[in-house]
Protein backbone atom coordinates (compact mmCIF):
# COMPACT_ATOMS: atom_id res chain seq x y z
CA UNK A 1 0.00 0.00 0.00
CA UNK A 2 2.01 2.94 -1.26
CA UNK A 3 0.94 6.32 -0.01
CA UNK A 4 -0.16 9.36 -1.97
CA UNK A 5 1.86 12.43 -1.10
CA UNK A 6 -1.08 14.85 -1.54
CA UNK A 7 -4.17 14.54 0.62
CA UNK A 8 -7.44 16.51 0.35
CA UNK A 9 -10.21 16.01 2.90
CA UNK A 10 -12.47 17.88 5.29
CA UNK A 11 -11.14 18.54 8.78
CA UNK A 12 -12.38 17.48 12.18
CA UNK A 13 -10.77 19.54 14.91
CA UNK A 14 -10.02 18.61 18.52
CA UNK A 15 -8.27 20.46 21.35
CA UNK A 16 -5.04 19.98 23.30
CA UNK A 17 -3.77 16.77 24.95
CA UNK A 18 -6.00 14.28 23.14
CA UNK A 19 -4.81 11.12 24.89
CA UNK A 20 -4.68 7.55 23.64
CA UNK A 21 -7.31 6.47 26.18
CA UNK A 22 -9.91 8.67 24.49
CA UNK A 23 -8.63 7.75 21.03
CA UNK A 24 -9.03 4.08 21.90
CA UNK A 25 -10.02 3.00 25.44
CA UNK A 26 -8.07 0.18 27.14
CA UNK A 27 -11.08 -2.13 27.09
CA UNK A 28 -10.70 -2.53 23.32
CA UNK A 29 -7.05 -3.58 23.38
CA UNK A 30 -8.06 -7.24 23.26
CA UNK A 31 -9.42 -6.66 19.73
CA UNK A 32 -7.06 -7.70 16.97
CA UNK A 33 -8.99 -6.78 13.80
CA UNK A 34 -8.03 -3.19 12.88
CA UNK A 35 -11.48 -2.56 11.37
CA UNK A 36 -13.00 -3.48 14.74
CA UNK A 37 -10.62 -1.01 16.43
CA UNK A 38 -11.66 1.61 13.89
CA UNK A 39 -15.30 1.33 14.99
CA UNK A 40 -14.39 2.72 18.42
CA UNK A 41 -12.05 5.55 17.44
CA UNK A 42 -12.56 8.64 19.60
CA UNK A 43 -15.98 7.43 20.77
CA UNK A 44 -15.30 8.71 24.31
CA UNK A 45 -15.19 12.27 22.98
CA UNK A 46 -17.74 12.01 20.19
CA UNK A 47 -20.00 8.99 19.74
CA UNK A 48 -20.64 10.14 16.15
CA UNK A 49 -16.96 10.49 15.19
CA UNK A 50 -16.77 7.25 13.21
CA UNK A 51 -19.84 8.24 11.17
CA UNK A 52 -18.50 11.72 10.52
CA UNK A 53 -15.11 10.35 9.44
CA UNK A 54 -16.25 7.51 7.20
CA UNK A 55 -15.63 9.25 3.86
CA UNK A 56 -12.12 10.30 4.84
CA UNK A 57 -11.06 13.17 7.10
CA UNK A 58 -8.01 15.07 8.22
CA UNK A 59 -7.80 15.22 11.99
CA UNK A 60 -6.55 18.48 13.46
CA UNK A 61 -5.29 18.53 17.03
CA UNK A 62 -3.75 21.01 19.41
CA UNK A 63 -0.69 20.41 21.57
CA UNK A 64 0.53 16.97 22.69
CA UNK A 65 -1.78 14.95 20.44
CA UNK A 66 -1.75 11.24 21.32
CA UNK A 67 -0.29 11.55 24.80
CA UNK A 68 -0.40 8.61 27.17
CA UNK A 69 -0.08 4.96 26.36
CA UNK A 70 2.17 3.33 23.75
CA UNK A 71 -0.80 1.48 22.26
CA UNK A 72 -0.33 1.34 18.50
CA UNK A 73 -3.99 0.40 18.41
CA UNK A 74 -4.73 4.14 18.84
CA UNK A 75 -3.33 5.33 15.48
CA UNK A 76 -4.54 2.05 13.92
CA UNK A 77 -8.09 2.84 15.08
CA UNK A 78 -7.83 6.30 13.50
CA UNK A 79 -6.43 4.91 10.26
CA UNK A 80 -9.19 2.33 9.97
CA UNK A 81 -11.80 4.97 10.84
CA UNK A 82 -10.72 6.63 7.55
CA UNK A 83 -8.51 9.34 9.05
CA UNK A 84 -6.16 10.26 6.18
CA UNK A 85 -3.71 12.39 8.11
CA UNK A 86 -3.30 13.99 11.54
CA UNK A 87 -2.02 17.55 11.82
CA UNK A 88 -1.31 18.91 15.30
CA UNK A 89 0.60 21.70 17.01
CA UNK A 90 2.75 19.01 18.67
CA UNK A 91 2.53 15.25 19.10
CA UNK A 92 3.35 12.91 21.96
CA UNK A 93 6.40 11.09 20.70
CA UNK A 94 5.25 7.45 20.89
CA UNK A 95 2.01 8.22 19.05
CA UNK A 96 3.99 10.12 16.41
CA UNK A 97 6.35 7.21 15.78
CA UNK A 98 3.52 4.67 15.84
CA UNK A 99 1.51 6.63 13.29
CA UNK A 100 4.46 6.75 10.88
CA UNK A 101 5.23 3.09 11.47
CA UNK A 102 1.71 2.02 10.51
CA UNK A 103 1.61 4.41 7.55
CA UNK A 104 -0.66 7.12 8.99
CA UNK A 105 0.79 10.51 7.98
CA UNK A 106 1.35 12.96 10.83
CA UNK A 107 2.47 16.56 10.44
CA UNK A 108 3.48 18.92 13.17
CA UNK A 109 2.33 22.45 12.38
CA UNK A 110 2.44 25.42 14.67
CA UNK A 111 -0.71 27.56 14.34
CA UNK A 112 -2.87 24.85 12.78
CA UNK A 113 -5.57 25.16 15.48
CA UNK A 114 -6.17 28.78 14.49
CA UNK A 115 -6.12 28.11 10.76
CA UNK A 116 -8.68 25.31 10.66
CA UNK A 117 -12.25 24.77 11.84
CA UNK A 118 -14.19 21.51 11.69
CA UNK A 119 -15.67 21.10 8.23
CA UNK A 120 -13.02 23.12 6.37
CA UNK A 121 -11.60 21.43 3.27
CA UNK A 122 -7.87 20.94 3.82
CA UNK A 123 -5.10 20.09 1.42
CA UNK A 124 -1.81 18.62 2.65
CA UNK A 125 1.38 18.04 0.69
CA UNK A 126 3.40 15.48 2.63
CA UNK A 127 6.55 16.06 0.55
CA UNK A 128 6.74 19.77 1.25
CA UNK A 129 4.77 19.95 4.52
CA UNK A 130 2.53 22.66 3.05
CA UNK A 131 -1.00 22.79 4.46
CA UNK A 132 -3.78 24.82 2.79
CA UNK A 133 -7.25 25.65 3.99
CA UNK A 134 -9.25 25.57 0.75
CA UNK A 135 -12.43 26.71 2.54
CA UNK A 136 -10.66 29.72 3.96
CA UNK A 137 -9.21 31.53 0.94
CA UNK A 138 -6.41 28.98 0.50
CA UNK A 139 -4.66 30.34 3.58
CA UNK A 140 -1.61 28.19 4.13
CA UNK A 141 0.84 27.13 6.79
CA UNK A 142 4.14 25.31 6.62
CA UNK A 143 4.26 22.10 8.65
CA UNK A 144 7.51 20.53 9.81
CA UNK A 145 9.15 18.61 6.98
CA UNK A 146 9.71 14.94 7.61
CA UNK A 147 13.34 13.78 7.25
CA UNK A 148 13.89 11.66 4.10
CA UNK A 149 14.21 8.34 5.97
CA UNK A 150 10.86 8.92 7.71
CA UNK A 151 9.27 10.02 4.44
CA UNK A 152 10.52 6.76 2.94
CA UNK A 153 8.80 4.73 5.70
CA UNK A 154 5.56 6.61 5.06
CA UNK A 155 5.66 6.34 1.27
CA UNK A 156 6.40 2.62 1.56
CA UNK A 157 3.17 2.36 3.57
CA UNK A 158 4.73 1.79 6.99
CA UNK A 159 7.70 0.24 8.76
CA UNK A 160 6.80 -3.37 7.92
CA UNK A 161 6.82 -2.72 4.17
CA UNK A 162 9.92 -0.54 4.55
CA UNK A 163 11.83 -3.32 6.31
CA UNK A 164 10.59 -5.96 3.88
CA UNK A 165 11.86 -3.85 1.00
CA UNK A 166 15.23 -3.40 2.66
CA UNK A 167 15.55 -7.09 3.45
CA UNK A 168 14.68 -7.96 -0.14
CA UNK A 169 17.30 -5.62 -1.53
CA UNK A 170 19.73 -6.97 1.06
CA UNK A 171 20.24 -3.51 2.38
CA UNK A 172 21.67 -2.79 5.80
CA UNK A 173 18.68 -2.85 8.10
CA UNK B 1 27.43 15.50 27.70
CA UNK B 2 24.71 14.56 30.16
CA UNK B 3 24.00 10.96 31.15
CA UNK B 4 21.33 10.42 28.47
CA UNK B 5 23.62 11.77 25.72
CA UNK B 6 26.47 9.55 26.97
CA UNK B 7 24.32 6.42 26.82
CA UNK B 8 22.98 7.25 23.34
CA UNK B 9 26.50 8.05 22.05
CA UNK B 10 27.88 4.74 23.26
CA UNK B 11 24.89 2.79 21.92
CA UNK B 12 25.41 4.30 18.47
CA UNK B 13 29.21 3.89 18.47
CA UNK B 14 29.90 7.61 18.59
CA UNK B 15 32.21 9.58 20.83
CA UNK B 16 29.68 12.33 21.28
CA UNK B 17 26.16 13.33 20.28
CA UNK B 18 24.24 16.60 20.37
CA UNK B 19 20.50 17.25 20.80
CA UNK B 20 18.60 17.09 17.53
CA UNK B 21 21.01 14.58 15.97
CA UNK B 22 19.44 11.34 14.75
CA UNK B 23 21.27 8.21 15.87
CA UNK B 24 20.86 4.54 15.10
CA UNK B 25 21.18 2.92 18.51
CA UNK B 26 21.89 -0.69 19.41
CA UNK B 27 19.23 -2.01 21.78
CA UNK B 28 20.29 -3.96 24.88
CA UNK B 29 16.87 -5.24 25.92
CA UNK B 30 13.37 -5.25 24.39
CA UNK B 31 10.35 -5.84 26.62
CA UNK B 32 6.86 -6.61 25.41
CA UNK B 33 3.59 -7.60 27.13
CA UNK B 34 0.25 -9.24 26.52
CA UNK B 35 -1.65 -6.26 25.08
CA UNK B 36 0.98 -4.81 22.74
CA UNK B 37 2.98 -8.02 22.16
CA UNK B 38 0.53 -9.88 19.91
CA UNK B 39 0.48 -6.98 17.43
CA UNK B 40 4.30 -6.99 17.51
CA UNK B 41 4.32 -10.73 16.80
CA UNK B 42 1.96 -10.19 13.85
CA UNK B 43 4.19 -7.41 12.50
CA UNK B 44 7.32 -9.53 13.03
CA UNK B 45 5.76 -12.30 10.96
CA UNK B 46 4.76 -9.83 8.24
CA UNK B 47 8.31 -8.48 8.07
CA UNK B 48 9.27 -12.03 7.22
CA UNK B 49 12.24 -12.56 9.51
CA UNK B 50 12.50 -16.11 10.81
CA UNK B 51 14.43 -15.54 13.98
CA UNK B 52 14.66 -12.65 16.37
CA UNK B 53 17.95 -10.77 16.40
CA UNK B 54 18.94 -12.07 19.86
CA UNK B 55 16.64 -14.26 21.90
CA UNK B 56 18.53 -13.46 25.12
CA UNK B 57 17.64 -9.79 24.80
CA UNK B 58 13.88 -10.03 24.47
CA UNK B 59 11.62 -10.40 27.50
CA UNK B 60 7.90 -11.21 27.36
CA UNK B 61 5.79 -10.39 30.42
CA UNK B 62 2.09 -11.12 30.74
CA UNK B 63 0.66 -8.52 33.11
CA UNK B 64 -2.14 -6.37 31.71
CA UNK B 65 -5.00 -8.78 31.25
CA UNK B 66 -4.05 -11.57 33.67
CA UNK B 67 -5.45 -14.02 34.51
CA UNK B 68 -7.34 -13.87 31.22
CA UNK B 69 -10.80 -12.40 31.84
CA UNK B 70 -12.08 -13.17 28.34
CA UNK B 71 -11.50 -15.59 25.52
CA UNK B 72 -9.98 -12.75 23.49
CA UNK B 73 -7.39 -12.10 26.21
CA UNK B 74 -6.71 -15.83 26.52
CA UNK B 75 -5.97 -15.90 22.78
CA UNK B 76 -3.54 -13.00 23.14
CA UNK B 77 -1.74 -14.83 25.94
CA UNK B 78 -1.61 -17.98 23.83
CA UNK B 79 -0.02 -16.02 20.97
CA UNK B 80 2.69 -14.71 23.31
CA UNK B 81 3.39 -18.13 24.83
CA UNK B 82 3.71 -19.72 21.40
CA UNK B 83 5.98 -16.97 20.14
CA UNK B 84 8.19 -17.16 23.24
CA UNK B 85 8.45 -20.92 22.77
CA UNK B 86 9.24 -20.71 19.04
CA UNK B 87 11.86 -18.01 19.50
CA UNK B 88 13.16 -19.32 22.86
CA UNK B 89 12.43 -16.09 24.70
CA UNK B 90 12.23 -15.52 28.41
CA UNK B 91 8.56 -15.27 29.35
CA UNK B 92 7.05 -14.39 32.71
CA UNK B 93 3.67 -16.07 32.60
CA UNK B 94 0.65 -15.72 34.90
CA UNK B 95 1.78 -16.20 38.49
CA UNK B 96 5.48 -16.10 37.59
CA UNK B 97 6.21 -12.42 37.39
CA UNK B 98 3.87 -9.49 37.85
CA UNK B 99 3.82 -5.99 36.40
CA UNK B 100 6.45 -5.73 33.66
CA UNK B 101 8.17 -2.62 35.05
CA UNK B 102 8.69 -4.31 38.41
CA UNK B 103 9.75 -7.65 36.99
CA UNK B 104 12.30 -6.15 34.57
CA UNK B 105 14.68 -4.68 37.17
CA UNK B 106 13.87 -7.24 39.87
CA UNK B 107 14.73 -10.18 37.62
CA UNK B 108 17.98 -8.66 36.41
CA UNK B 109 16.98 -7.37 32.96
CA UNK B 110 17.95 -3.76 33.71
CA UNK B 111 21.52 -2.47 33.88
CA UNK B 112 22.80 1.09 34.30
CA UNK B 113 23.85 2.54 30.95
CA UNK B 114 21.73 0.13 28.94
CA UNK B 115 19.34 1.09 26.13
CA UNK B 116 16.03 -0.57 26.88
CA UNK B 117 12.87 -0.23 24.83
CA UNK B 118 9.49 -1.68 25.62
CA UNK B 119 6.08 -1.65 24.00
CA UNK B 120 4.63 0.15 27.00
CA UNK B 121 4.82 3.86 27.69
CA UNK B 122 5.97 3.39 31.29
CA UNK B 123 9.16 1.68 30.11
CA UNK B 124 10.80 4.95 31.17
CA UNK B 125 10.73 3.53 34.75
CA UNK B 126 14.20 1.95 34.33
CA UNK B 127 15.79 5.39 34.27
CA UNK B 128 15.68 4.94 38.05
CA UNK B 129 18.69 2.61 37.55
CA UNK B 130 20.55 4.90 35.16
CA UNK B 131 19.36 3.13 32.01
CA UNK B 132 18.08 4.96 28.92
CA UNK B 133 14.64 3.43 28.58
CA UNK B 134 11.60 4.47 26.63
CA UNK B 135 8.29 3.26 25.27
CA UNK B 136 7.72 2.26 21.66
CA UNK B 137 4.82 0.81 19.68
CA UNK B 138 4.21 -2.75 18.56
CA UNK B 139 5.45 -2.46 14.98
CA UNK B 140 8.59 -0.72 16.13
CA UNK B 141 9.06 -3.52 18.68
CA UNK B 142 8.81 -5.98 15.77
CA UNK B 143 11.48 -3.98 13.92
CA UNK B 144 13.73 -4.14 16.99
CA UNK B 145 13.10 -7.89 17.24
CA UNK B 146 14.31 -8.13 13.63
CA UNK B 147 17.28 -5.75 13.64
CA UNK B 148 18.27 -5.04 17.26
CA UNK B 149 18.42 -1.36 16.36
CA UNK B 150 16.24 1.70 16.66
CA UNK B 151 16.55 5.34 15.56
CA UNK B 152 16.37 8.13 18.11
CA UNK B 153 16.52 11.87 17.88
CA UNK B 154 18.92 12.84 20.67
CA UNK B 155 16.64 14.77 23.04
CA UNK B 156 17.08 18.15 24.62
CA UNK B 157 17.28 17.72 28.39
CA UNK B 158 15.51 19.25 31.34
CA UNK B 159 17.29 18.99 34.68
CA UNK B 160 15.25 19.06 37.84
CA UNK B 161 17.14 19.77 41.03
CA UNK B 162 15.24 18.58 44.10
CA UNK B 163 16.25 19.49 47.63
CA UNK B 164 14.73 19.28 51.10
CA UNK B 165 13.34 16.52 53.28
CA UNK B 166 9.82 15.19 52.87
CA UNK B 167 7.38 15.79 55.72
CA UNK B 168 5.86 12.65 57.21
CA UNK B 169 3.44 10.95 54.78
CA UNK B 170 4.65 13.06 51.87
CA UNK B 171 6.24 10.79 49.27
CA UNK B 172 8.06 10.66 45.93
CA UNK B 173 4.60 10.33 44.29
CA UNK B 174 3.70 13.76 45.66
CA UNK B 175 6.94 15.16 44.25
CA UNK B 176 6.39 13.82 40.74
CA UNK B 177 2.74 14.96 40.75
CA UNK B 178 3.90 18.41 41.86
CA UNK B 179 6.48 18.47 39.04
CA UNK B 180 3.93 17.44 36.42
CA UNK B 181 1.56 20.09 37.76
CA UNK B 182 4.27 22.74 37.41
CA UNK B 183 5.73 21.64 34.06
CA UNK B 184 2.48 20.47 32.43
CA UNK B 185 1.56 17.28 30.57
CA UNK B 186 3.64 18.44 27.63
CA UNK B 187 6.29 20.20 29.71
CA UNK B 188 9.00 17.75 28.73
CA UNK B 189 7.64 16.72 25.32
CA UNK B 190 10.33 15.01 23.16
CA UNK B 191 12.84 15.73 25.96
CA UNK B 192 14.87 13.87 28.53
CA UNK B 193 14.04 14.57 32.19
CA UNK B 194 17.00 14.16 34.50
CA UNK B 195 16.25 14.09 38.22
CA UNK B 196 19.01 15.34 40.51
CA UNK B 197 19.56 16.94 43.91
CA UNK B 198 19.91 15.79 47.51
CA UNK B 199 16.30 14.56 47.79
CA UNK B 200 16.78 12.23 44.81
CA UNK B 201 20.15 11.01 46.15
CA UNK B 202 18.57 10.11 49.48
CA UNK B 203 15.51 8.57 47.87
CA UNK B 204 15.01 4.79 47.86
CA UNK B 205 15.07 2.85 44.60
CA UNK B 206 11.33 2.36 44.99
CA UNK B 207 10.78 6.14 45.13
CA UNK B 208 13.13 6.72 42.20
CA UNK B 209 11.10 4.22 40.17
CA UNK B 210 7.91 6.16 40.95
CA UNK B 211 9.56 9.38 39.77
CA UNK B 212 11.00 7.99 36.51
CA UNK B 213 7.79 6.01 35.85
CA UNK B 214 5.76 9.18 35.54
CA UNK B 215 8.28 11.11 33.40
CA UNK B 216 6.16 10.12 30.39
CA UNK B 217 3.19 11.93 31.96
CA UNK B 218 4.93 15.21 31.19
CA UNK B 219 5.74 14.00 27.71
CA UNK B 220 9.36 13.03 28.39
CA UNK B 221 11.18 10.59 26.13
CA UNK B 222 12.98 9.24 29.18
CA UNK B 223 13.42 9.99 32.85
CA UNK B 224 16.81 9.30 34.35
CA UNK B 225 18.73 9.33 37.62
CA UNK B 226 22.50 8.82 37.87
CA UNK B 227 23.18 5.39 39.34
CA UNK B 228 24.93 5.29 42.74
CA UNK B 229 25.68 3.00 45.70
CA UNK B 230 21.96 2.42 46.30
CA UNK B 231 21.60 1.27 42.69
CA UNK B 232 24.55 -1.07 43.14
CA UNK B 233 23.15 -2.49 46.37
CA UNK B 234 19.75 -3.10 44.75
CA UNK B 235 20.99 -4.65 41.52
CA UNK B 236 24.02 -6.69 42.56
CA UNK B 237 21.93 -9.50 44.04
CA UNK B 238 19.74 -9.51 40.93
CA UNK B 239 22.22 -9.58 38.03
CA UNK B 240 25.15 -11.81 37.17
CA UNK B 241 27.66 -9.07 36.50
CA UNK B 242 27.12 -5.46 37.31
CA UNK B 243 29.11 -3.21 34.95
CA UNK B 244 31.34 -0.47 36.31
CA UNK B 245 29.14 2.59 36.10
CA UNK B 246 31.38 5.14 37.80
CA UNK B 247 31.65 7.18 34.57
CA UNK B 248 27.89 7.20 34.06
CA UNK B 249 27.38 10.73 35.28
CA UNK B 250 26.47 13.99 33.61
CA UNK B 251 29.53 16.19 32.99
CA UNK B 252 29.84 19.41 34.97
CA UNK B 253 29.48 21.38 31.72
CA UNK B 254 26.60 19.24 30.39
CA UNK B 255 23.97 21.21 28.49
CA UNK B 256 20.36 21.53 29.60
CA UNK B 257 17.58 23.33 27.85
CA UNK B 258 16.04 24.14 31.21
CA UNK B 259 16.97 23.71 34.88
CA UNK B 260 14.08 23.68 37.36
CA UNK B 261 14.44 23.64 41.15
CA UNK B 262 12.08 22.04 43.64
CA UNK B 263 12.02 22.08 47.42
CA UNK B 264 9.99 19.33 49.05
CA UNK B 265 10.36 20.44 52.66
CA UNK B 266 7.05 22.29 52.80
CA UNK B 267 5.25 20.16 50.26
CA UNK B 268 1.80 18.81 51.14
CA UNK B 269 0.39 15.60 49.67
CA UNK B 270 -0.51 16.32 46.03
CA UNK B 271 -3.59 15.23 44.11
CA UNK B 272 -4.00 15.08 40.32
CA UNK B 273 -7.67 15.88 39.80
CA UNK B 274 -9.76 14.73 36.81
CA UNK B 275 -9.08 14.42 33.98
CA UNK B 276 -5.50 15.45 33.33
CA UNK B 277 -2.34 14.42 35.15
CA UNK B 278 -1.24 18.07 35.38
CA UNK B 279 -4.44 19.19 37.10
CA UNK B 280 -2.53 18.98 40.37
CA UNK B 281 -3.49 20.62 43.67
CA UNK B 282 -2.14 20.37 47.19
CA UNK B 283 -4.59 18.24 49.18
CA UNK B 284 -5.71 21.20 51.30
CA UNK B 285 -7.18 22.80 48.16
CA UNK B 286 -9.00 19.76 46.83
CA UNK B 287 -12.10 20.14 49.00
CA UNK B 288 -14.63 17.48 49.89
CA UNK B 289 -14.40 14.59 47.44
CA UNK B 290 -16.34 11.45 48.43
CA UNK B 291 -14.96 8.24 46.86
CA UNK B 292 -16.38 4.91 45.77
CA UNK B 293 -13.09 3.09 45.20
CA UNK B 294 -9.53 3.30 46.48
CA UNK B 295 -6.80 1.58 44.48
CA UNK B 296 -3.29 0.90 45.74
CA UNK B 297 -1.06 -0.68 43.11
CA UNK B 298 0.30 -0.30 39.54
CA UNK B 299 3.83 0.15 38.18
CA UNK B 300 3.82 3.57 39.82
CA UNK B 301 3.05 2.59 43.42
CA UNK B 302 2.64 -1.15 43.94
CA UNK B 303 5.97 -1.77 45.65
CA UNK B 304 6.68 -3.02 49.15
CA UNK B 305 7.47 0.46 50.42
CA UNK B 306 4.06 1.62 49.13
CA UNK B 307 2.21 -1.32 50.67
CA UNK B 308 4.00 -0.82 54.01
CA UNK B 309 2.97 2.81 54.06
CA UNK B 310 -0.64 1.96 53.25
CA UNK B 311 -0.67 -0.81 55.87
CA UNK B 312 0.67 1.58 58.49
CA UNK B 313 -2.41 3.72 57.94
CA UNK B 314 -4.93 0.90 57.54
CA UNK B 315 -3.72 -1.18 60.51
CA UNK B 316 -6.58 -1.74 62.96
CA UNK B 317 -8.98 0.35 60.87
CA UNK B 318 -11.80 -0.44 58.50
CA UNK B 319 -12.42 0.66 54.96
CA UNK B 320 -15.45 2.95 55.12
CA UNK B 321 -18.80 1.32 54.39
CA UNK B 322 -19.76 1.87 50.77
CA UNK B 323 -16.14 2.15 49.65
CA UNK B 324 -14.21 -0.73 48.09
CA UNK B 325 -10.44 -0.82 48.44
CA UNK B 326 -8.21 -2.78 46.07
CA UNK B 327 -4.60 -3.62 46.83
CA UNK B 328 -2.44 -5.11 44.09
CA UNK B 329 1.21 -5.90 44.82
CA UNK B 330 3.33 -5.11 41.76
CA UNK B 331 4.97 -8.54 41.54
CA UNK B 332 4.80 -12.08 42.87
CA UNK B 333 7.95 -11.35 44.85
CA UNK B 334 6.29 -8.34 46.50
CA UNK B 335 3.07 -10.30 47.01
CA UNK B 336 4.98 -12.97 48.90
CA UNK B 337 6.87 -10.46 51.00
CA UNK B 338 3.60 -8.67 51.83
CA UNK B 339 2.30 -11.99 53.15
CA UNK B 340 5.45 -12.63 55.19
CA UNK B 341 5.34 -9.17 56.73
CA UNK B 342 1.66 -9.47 57.61
CA UNK B 343 0.63 -6.63 55.31
CA UNK B 344 -1.90 -8.79 53.48
CA UNK B 345 -3.59 -9.59 56.78
CA UNK B 346 -3.82 -5.90 57.67
CA UNK B 347 -5.43 -5.15 54.29
CA UNK B 348 -7.92 -8.02 54.45
CA UNK B 349 -8.79 -7.26 58.08
CA UNK B 350 -9.53 -3.70 57.02
CA UNK B 351 -11.93 -4.98 54.38
CA UNK B 352 -9.73 -4.42 51.33
CA UNK B 353 -9.47 -6.99 48.56
CA UNK B 354 -5.93 -8.07 47.72
CA UNK B 355 -5.65 -9.18 44.09
CA UNK B 356 -2.96 -11.09 42.21
CA UNK B 357 -0.01 -9.16 40.80
CA UNK B 358 -1.07 -7.46 37.56
CA UNK B 359 -1.89 -4.03 36.16
CA UNK B 360 -5.42 -4.24 37.56
CA UNK B 361 -7.84 -1.35 37.12
CA UNK B 362 -5.11 1.17 36.12
CA UNK B 363 -5.92 0.95 32.40
CA UNK B 364 -9.55 0.00 32.66
CA UNK B 365 -9.29 -3.30 30.81
CA UNK B 366 -9.56 -5.95 33.45
CA UNK B 367 -10.73 -5.73 37.06
CA UNK B 368 -11.95 -3.02 39.38
CA UNK B 369 -13.59 -0.82 36.75
CA UNK B 370 -15.73 2.19 37.57
CA UNK B 371 -19.40 2.82 36.77
CA UNK B 372 -20.74 6.17 35.59
CA UNK B 373 -20.50 8.94 38.20
CA UNK B 374 -18.22 6.88 40.45
CA UNK B 375 -14.99 8.28 41.87
CA UNK B 376 -11.74 6.48 42.50
CA UNK B 377 -8.65 7.70 44.30
CA UNK B 378 -5.73 5.78 42.88
CA UNK B 379 -1.98 5.40 43.22
CA UNK B 380 -1.71 4.76 39.48
CA UNK B 381 -0.48 7.15 36.80
CA UNK B 382 -3.32 8.36 34.57
CA UNK B 383 -6.71 9.95 35.20
CA UNK B 384 -7.81 10.49 31.60
CA UNK B 385 -11.50 10.34 30.66
CA UNK B 386 -12.53 6.68 30.57
CA UNK B 387 -9.14 5.45 31.76
CA UNK B 388 -10.56 3.24 34.51
CA UNK B 389 -13.93 2.32 33.06
CA UNK B 390 -16.88 4.62 32.43
CA UNK B 391 -16.20 7.90 30.63
CA UNK B 392 -18.42 9.47 33.31
CA UNK B 393 -16.21 8.25 36.17
CA UNK B 394 -13.63 10.42 37.92
CA UNK B 395 -10.10 9.37 38.85
CA UNK B 396 -7.91 11.27 41.32
CA UNK B 397 -4.23 10.33 41.49
CA UNK B 398 -2.44 10.34 44.83
CA UNK B 399 0.17 8.64 47.01
CA UNK B 400 -0.41 5.29 48.74
CA UNK B 401 -0.67 7.17 52.07
CA UNK B 402 -3.46 9.42 50.78
CA UNK B 403 -5.30 6.52 49.12
CA UNK B 404 -5.17 4.43 52.32
CA UNK B 405 -6.37 7.36 54.45
CA UNK B 406 -9.14 8.09 51.96
CA UNK B 407 -10.28 4.45 52.06
CA UNK B 408 -10.82 4.83 55.82
CA UNK B 409 -12.74 8.09 55.72
CA UNK B 410 -14.55 7.58 52.41
CA UNK B 411 -13.33 10.87 50.99
CA UNK B 412 -10.00 12.25 49.81
CA UNK B 413 -8.07 12.70 53.02
CA UNK B 414 -4.68 13.82 54.24
CA UNK B 415 -3.16 10.84 56.10
CA UNK B 416 -2.13 13.00 59.05
CA UNK B 417 -5.84 13.68 59.70
CA UNK B 418 -6.56 9.94 60.02
CA UNK B 419 -3.63 9.31 62.31
CA UNK B 420 -4.28 12.34 64.50
CA UNK B 421 -7.87 11.16 65.01
CA UNK B 422 -6.59 8.07 66.80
Amino acid sequence: MVMESKINAPAIKFGNNIDTDVILPGKYLVLVDPYELGKHALESLDTEFVNKAKNGVILVGGKNFGCGSSREQAPLALKYASVKCVIAETFARIFYRNAINIGLPVIECSGISDLVETGDEISVDLETGKIQNISNGNKSLQGTNLPPFIMEILTDGGLIENLRKKMKSNDRI
Amino acid sequence: MNITEKILAKASNKTSVTPGEIVDANVDVLMTHDLTGPLAVESFKKIGAEKVWDNKKIVVILDHQIPAESIKAAELHKTMRQFAKEQKLRIYDVGRGGICHQVMPDQGHVLPGAVIVGSDSHTCTYGAFGAFSTGIGSTEAAAVMTTGKIWFKVPQSIKTVVNGKFSKYVTPKDLILNMIGKLGVDGAIYKSAEFTGSTIREMSISGRMTICNMAVEMGAKNGIIEPDDLTREYLQKRVNTLPDFAALKSDKDAQYEQIVEFDVSKMEPQIACPSSVDNVKPISEVGDVPIDQAFIGSCTNGRLEDLRLAAQILKGKKVKDGVRALVIPASQEIYKQALTEGLTEIFTDAGAIVCGSACGPCLGGHIGLLAANETCVSTSNRNFIGRMGSTQANVYLASPAVVAASAVTGKITNPTAVLEAQ
